[in-house]
């Protein structure tokens, strides 16, 4: 029951999110600082874990591949698939989950707890769609460029883990990912993202504006969100690939 | 002119407004006194439509809050100007950008007329060189100031204020009130504060309304305070010896 409420709030939260801005001159000017503050400030850690993971997928595939049957290029054609369908699209979710959650749960916590959405609302101002819409709005458009550019990342890092490390030919792992692509797979990475950018943007929103209190439950309001986007991310990507792949 | 009639509120069954009914006047400073849990943060919530009242009236000129459409209430809410406790300030903007939120938010204006406008109010706040500056930088007194000058940028009918002097020297203190009050004079607006600051109550305090368990138990002018009988008044405004000896002089003086 306890959960179901929590659903229910959300949903109901979200039908005020989604309508149209008040003011598209503010809203215009949100939007991009939700830009900076969500999408390019968060490049530099997505493209280090990309480039690390990618090189690690690559040398952990070569260092399996013992026997001789298995042909080297299969490095390549696995660091690519694992990029593309999984870590870039999920496990960078989860990551920015974990940073962008928290921000946004404790900056919209805090406001709370400052009087600062109840100043809002006083003005006449829907304070969901105000705060909320920009952020998604945001995600769904930064985010997809930020997982295509995690993917590049992550299979240059197994390219270059190759020259560093001689496990492998870099032909053979050149000719492993043009080995049967596949466009669709593409896409299932981007419809997956677009479905997580929008949960990273609402879930620690939703935990963020109806925080009780003051700088300890905003703590507490910031780690919830964390973990429940984590989760929903989580869940969702196991139904997603369900629906989309099976 | 706000009207209140037989004001109710309560929160999960336990009543924190029994029956309120009074009113604040245009063109002076109202004042909502009481101690802590009296009430006075949630009658101003209800004023402010921040709560919604389980019964009465609140009447803005004529306009009955709570029966208004949202497009009308949007409109009164334009008319309100408020002063938070802690100035509620939005930390990502700057002085400039504040104070300017609410023209960006409702209304046409060129980026030079609202730059025009911010600098009017800001030089009425006194604070004229700091637009660039953002709220974490300001001390507690400056960023009243700021909270004033973006509750007056709309030339609102109505001004709110929940304790503007908390956390202020006394000095600063008397700053802030009289500025409210000048405001208040020159604007010719409604304007309510909420507090339990004794010498803002007796400085500009033209009407004063005092609760005490959710309950109106006395109301009146700063004048007639120094006069009252009332016992529950009587211990709560001079519960400090500093007030006790005022009284005792004030009351000397009158006989």
């Amino acid at each position: 029951m306890y959960y179901l409420t929590h659903i229910g709030h959300y949903f109901i939260m979200l039908k005020q999110v989604l309508k149209k801005p008040q003011n598209w001159r503010v809203f215009r000017e949100s939007l991009f600082r939700e830009l900076e503050d969500l999408g390019t400030k968060s490049l530099g850690i997505i493209a280090f874990i990309s480039f690390f993971v990618g090189g690690v997928i690559a040398i952990q595939t070569a260092l399996n591949v013992d026997s001789p049957f298995i042909p080297k290029y299969l490095i390549g054609f696995v660091t690519k698939r694992s990029m593309i369908i999984e870590f870039a699209p999920t496990f960078m979710s989860v990551i920015l989950a974990g940073k962008v959650g928290s921000y946004i749960a404790s900056s919209i916590g805090t406001m709370r707890v400052t009087e600062q959405i109840d100043a809002l609302e006083v003005m006449g101002i829907n304070s969901l769609n105000y705060l909320i819409f920009p952020k998604i709005t945001a995600t769904l458009l930064f985010y997809p460029l930020v997982i295509l550019l995690s993917m590049f990342l992550g299979i240059v890092g197994g390219y270059c883990a190759g020259i560093i490390t001689e496990k492998f030919y870099t032909e053979d792992f050149l000719y492993g990912l043009r080995l049967d692509f596949d466009p669709y797979l593409v896409s299932y990475a981007m419809i997956k993202t677009l479905v997580f950018a929008f949960v990273i943007a609402t879930v620690p929103a939703y935990h963020g504006y109806f925080v009780k209190g003051g700088a300890l439950e905003v703590g507490r309001a910031s780690t919830r969100a964390v973990v429940w986007t984590s989760i929903v991310i989580i869940l969702l990507n196991y139904f997603l690939t369900q629906m989309l792949l099976s | 002119m706000i009207t209140v009639e037989n004001l109710q509120k309560s929160f999960q069954g336990i009543p924190v407004l029994k029956g309120i009914s009074t009113t604040f006047e245009k063109g002076k400073t109202n004042m909502i006194i009481g101690q802590s849990g009296s009430g006075k943060t949630v009658f101003l919530k209800c004023l402010l439509g921040l709560h919604q009242p389980e019964s009465g009236i609140i009447d803005f000129d004529g306009r009955h809050q709570h029966k208004l459409s949202i497009k009308a209430q949007r409109q009164l809410r334009k008319e309100i100007g408020m002063v938070f406790q802690g100035g509620a300030l939005y930390d990502s903007l700057t002085v400039e950008e504040n104070v300017m939120f609410p023209l960006k938010m409702f209304t046409s204006q060129s980026y030079k007329e609202m730059l025009d406008r911010v600098h009017v109010v800001l030089n009425r706040v006194n604070l004229e060189n700091i637009t660039g500056k953002f709220p974490s930088e300001l001390s507690g007194g400056m960023q009243k100031r700021v909270a004033i000058a973006r509750a007056i940028v709309m030339n609102p009918r109505y001004l709110f204020c929940d304790e503007p002097n908390s956390g202020l020297d006394p000095k600063t203190a008397i700053v802030i009130d009289n500025l409210i009050q000048e405001i208040t004079k020159e604007y010719d607006i409604t304007t309510v504060i909420n507090s339990h600051d004794m010498n803002s109550v007796m400085e500009i305090g033209e009407k004063i309304v005092f609760l005490k368990d959710g309950v109106k138990a006395w109301e009146g002018s700063n004048k007639e305070i120094f006069k009252t009988e009332n016992d529950t008044v009587v211990d709560f405004v001079y519960s400090s010896n500093l007030f006790k000896k005022v009284r005792e002089i004030s009351l000397k003086e009158t006989k």
